[in-house]
């Protein structure tokens, strides 16, 4: 029951939200995201005692053999804990920020919300590919209403590259369905498939590409930056701090045990993908001027990183993977939180326009040091542990792989020193004069990412213990 | 057979009422009437086919299927005259022939949906196309209204022909005009046959429009009158839809002989996806747009003809009721307004609310996105083709296809979102408005529960 109440309250929220005027919907996001964030702590102590009361089962199309059924593993809960934290964490940045029409603005902020919760709890295939495109179109409407000045065309890109996508594996879960014995669309079913080498080839890259665009893995990428650039920086924050890690997500729970000898056929390619995506987007990122820009390809670089370990094909790097879906998402949403603060203050987001910050903002600056250093993976930050992890379970399937794949890692160092020294340090011009420290609630919901970072960078034990179940699982089959 | 009684003698009084009453607005609600009657009336004989239908005469054969499929016809059409009817009094004096016209295409497509003898299907797929001859020619002082129905009674009469030489040349072959009876390609198929179902395909694609014999449709559909364009394009066309799924389902799918016309019917299925998506993707006119989105939603609907199974004919109830709903949803607004072009919907959204979202959520299912009614249309159609088993190449390219719908749906949903404009619309009454939500409401709720109208079946 409280996993049906991660999708509902958000849900209801957002519709009740559509009616309300004025500050009505500010409030009522910070309500129902706190009480989002305190049910999925709820699940994750759930989680730890008795796993199967998470559960939940209703009848929905009984002639189709499609249940509504969701559920969580280890790796569900943090997921849903990480999508209640961030919205909480989004919330309370742009409390004092006014949008036009606030009321659309949360109502459709919620719904996104409630789509995410359902394609990480769905253990129906038919019920995640629906939940898959709702998460999908409130940020279609929230990108094309509230975004740049070429929005219309860069989320129309979008849109139409991630609907392709996910066609595709609407094809792909037919024909599952039509495999199994009785009929079903659980993944139960899907996953004990007795499928030959020769479907799972073809199979694997109906769902790869679908969740390839959603990463976005080279060369399905083109759509991102555009996006990431023009979207209003609080659904820049969703859409790479959540909304890639569906795609993460559904690699690891959709296709992984259903296709496992397709994974293994394709590996090597997708991993070379993944690598030439790293490489390449670190390179633009290091030449890049335009803050927003760098960030959405260095999104590209750390998301290659984690797509190519979770081929790796080995507990150590799959864990890793887990653990840093969580601490990128943190990670990445304190950066955007301090280019929103930039932008809003300067009207600005090239980085030859900036520079000398920290006299004027100095807590900015600090959060801003810390969170970057924890993004490019310092020990002692949380971005650390996983990158470890993930390098090293490359390095024991190919050496060459994690030798390249590790080359990001450098080229990342490069290009994020390269943005802080020339945002916040250096000569201090006209306009970074005028500029003016936090206000309250950026700053808490800044600490409220530094202590994350820290306390999961010394001690990262929890997390790990959490997802270890959802790796024992896959241990078992490769 | 309710269905088909009841709409035939509604058309022949309502010819009748336009002597005597000369309130249009009477009329429409004689219609109204005339059409709840039929519908409660159709449901009325479920019962009795419930567990297996019975054929009447050698003629007739009523069957579960049919009483559905009615269903949906005369529901859609209801909904329909809610929402457009009173724009009927806008196309002249002669309002009560109108209805009578539609009446009588309705009785053509309930026969559609029920004939068990090659006559009859002969003569439901003429009763469904004279009428419309008529409608499309209905603003008589048009040029292009003119040439529409000349265009499409010449077409017509020309694919009409060609239907009764196929069914003639099945005749030499079987010696039969039973459908059920037929019993070709048992072993051999006699070359009398093949040559006769070739030009049954043929005639019937013209009458969904198929690409290659499209070739009327967009002209015809954009010059007719709006208030038609409307229901031809969707009430009509499911209707030729049933026909031809009955027919070569009941006859044509047993051995060796459903490969050949299978081979057929998928290419053309191809082509009419393709062409028909590509088409839209470069109108200007709305109204040009649904015309090619018509031929292109036809393309989906041909898996079902084509994949020759159970779940194809559920698909086809499904997409016919969640097609139709949305299509005339979306001519019902475009009608209120003065300029169809896309540029005419900018800014619609923060004029009219209710409008712009009752639009959206139709384009959400004519474009198939899940929660919409067209989404279970549209799985129940593939689900069909990959059931079948050798037509994976066509999904996938049905797939490609419906990526590219979602750009020339979208592009009104963004202008009516996204631009800013000043669209002149007419005043709307509050009838049409509750009309509007019920087919929202409708397309939302089979959306989510696609079986409130398979479990009928």
């Amino acid at each position: 029951m409280l996993t049906v109440l991660l999708i509902l309250i958000p849900f209801i929220a957002g519709l009740i939200s559509f009616g309300l005027k004025g500050s009505g919907p500010k409030v009522l996001g910070i309500i129902s995201s706190l009480a989002t964030v305190v049910i999925a702590i709820g699940t994750w102590c759930t989680f730890r005692t008795t796993p199967d009361s998470l559960d939940f089962v209703a009848d929905w199309i009984p002639q189709l053999g499609s249940q509504f059924r969701v559920g969580l593993d280890g790796m569900g809960v943090m997921l849903c804990l990480l999508t209640a934290v961030a919205f909480l964490l989004i919330f309370i940045t742009i409390y004092s920020r006014d949008y036009e029409k606030p009321g659309s603005f949360y109502g459709l902020m919620l719904l996104a919300q409630a789509g995410l919760m359902g394609v990480f709890t769905a253990y129906d295939a038919l019920l995640f590919y629906i939940f898959w495109e709702l998460a999908l179109i409130p940020v279609y409407f929230l990108c094309s209403l509230w975004g740049g000045e070429k929005r219309i065309a860069v989320t129309f890109k979008f849109f139409i590259y991630t609907f392709l996508g996910s066609l595709l594996m609407m094809v792909g879960i037919i024909y599952l369905y039509f495999q199994t014995q009785d009929h079903s669309f659980s993944w139960a079913a899907f996953s004990s498939l007795p499928l030959g080498p020769e479907k799972q080839k073809w199979l694997f890259w109906l769902f790869f590409v679908a969740f390839a665009i959603k990463m976005p893995v080279f060369p399905f990428h083109t759509w991102q930056p555009d996006t990431y650039e023009q979207s209003p920086t609080p659904v820049t924050m969703i859409l790479s701090g959540l909304m890639v890690k569906m795609g993460l997500f559904g690699l690891i729970r959709w296709c992984l045990l259903l296709v496992p000898q397709g994974v293994g056929m394709w590996s090597d390619v997708a991993i070379v993908l993944c690598i030439i995506g790293i490489i390449y987007a670190s390179a633009i990122a290091m030449v890049q001027n335009d803050i927003k820009r760098l960030i959405a390809y260095s999104s590209i670089a750390h998301i290659g990183l984690m797509c190519a370990a979770i081929f790796a094909d080995n507990e150590q790097s799959l864990q890793g993977v887990l653990i840093q879906m969580f601490n990128h998402g943190i990670n990445i949403i304190g950066l955007w939180i301090i280019v929103d603060v930039i932008q809003q203050r300067l009207g600005v987001k090239n980085m030859d326009q900036l520079g000398g910050m920290a006299r004027k903002a100095p807590r900015m600056a600090i959060f801003f040091v810390i969170i970057s250093l924890a993004n490019i993976g310092l020990p002692l930050t949380n971005g650390f542990i996983g990158e470890f992890l993930m390098l090293s379970g490359l390095f024991e399937y190919n050496h060459w792989f994690m030798a390249f794949a590790g080359l990001g890692i450098i080229l990342s160092a490069v290009y994020t020193l390269g943005m802080i020294q020339k945002v916040i340090f250096g000569e201090s011009n006209e306009l970074t004069e005028t500029t003016t420290d936090l206000q309250p609630g950026e700053a808490l919901a800044l600490s409220l990412i530094v202590i994350m970072i820290l306390v999961l960078g010394v001690y990262p034990k929890p997390m790990l213990d959490l997802v270890s179940s959802t790796t024992e699982v896959f241990n078992k089959v490769f | 057979m309710n269905a088909l009684i009841s709409t035939a003698l509604s058309g022949v009084v309502l010819m009748f009422v336009g002597l005597f009453v000369r309130n249009k607005q009477h009329i429409k609600f004689f219609a109204i009437a005339a059409i709840i009657i039929a519908f409660i009336a159709n449901l009325a004989q479920y019962p009795s086919v419930q567990l297996g239908g019975y054929v009447m005469y050698g003629m007739i054969e009523v069957t579960k299927f049919g009483v559905l499929f009615n269903a949906v016809a005369l529901g859609t059409t209801l909904l329909y005259f809610l929402l457009s009817g009173s724009e009927f009094e806008k196309m002249g004096e002669h309002v009560a022939d109108y209805f009578a016209l539609i009446f009588f295409i309705l009785a053509g497509i309930s026969l559609a949906a029920s004939f068990s003898n090659l006559l009859m299907l002969f003569l439901a797929i003429e009763i469904m196309s004279i009428p419309q001859y008529i409608l499309a020619g209905a603003d008589k002082k048009s040029l292009k209204s003119n040439e529409a129905s000349l265009k499409y009674f010449l077409m017509g009469s020309f694919s009409t022909g060609i239907l009764l030489m196929g069914i003639t040349l099945i005749y030499g072959a079987a010696g039969s005009f039973e459908i059920a009876a037929l019993g070709l390609g048992a072993e051999s198929v006699h070359p009398l046959a093949l040559c006769g179902i070739i030009l049954m395909v043929f005639a019937l694609a013209f009458k969904v429009s198929a690409v290659p014999f499209h070739f009327w449709t967009p002209d015809v559909y954009d010059g007719s009158p709006t208030v038609f364009t409307a229901f031809m394009s969707t009430v009509v066309k499911a209707g030729g839809f049933v026909a031809f799924l009955r027919m070569f389902h009941t006859s044509f799918a047993g051995g060796s002989i459903s490969h050949h016309w299978t081979l057929i019917l998928s290419l053309i299925t191809a082509g009419t996806l393709v062409l028909g998506n590509f088409s839209a993707v470069f109108q200007q006119s709305v109204k040009r747009m649904l015309a090619y989105s018509s031929i292109a939603q036809a393309g989906f609907m041909l898996f079902a003809v084509v994949s020759l199974n159970s779940m194809g004919s559920q698909g086809i109830i499904l997409y016919s009721a969640a097609y139709s709903i949305a299509t005339i949803g979306v001519f019902a607004v475009l009608m209120k307004l003065k300029d169809y072009t896309f540029e005419g919907f900018n800014g619609l959204a923060r004029k009219e609310p209710l409008l712009a979202g009752a639009v959206a959520v139709f384009l959400f299912s004519l474009a198939g996105i899940p929660v919409t009614a067209g989404f279970f249309a549209k799985y129940f159609v593939l689900s069909a083709a990959i059931l079948n088993g050798r037509l994976l190449w066509l999904v996938v390219l049905a797939v490609l296809c419906a990526a590219i719908s979602v750009y020339y749906y979208f592009r009104v949903i963004i202008a009516m979102y996204f631009k800013t404009g000043e669209p002149e619309v007419e005043q709307t009454s509050g009838g049409f408005k509750a009309a509007l939500v019920l087919a929202i409401a409708l397309v939302l709720v089979l959306g989510l529960f696609p079986n409130l109208l398979l479990c009928w079946l």
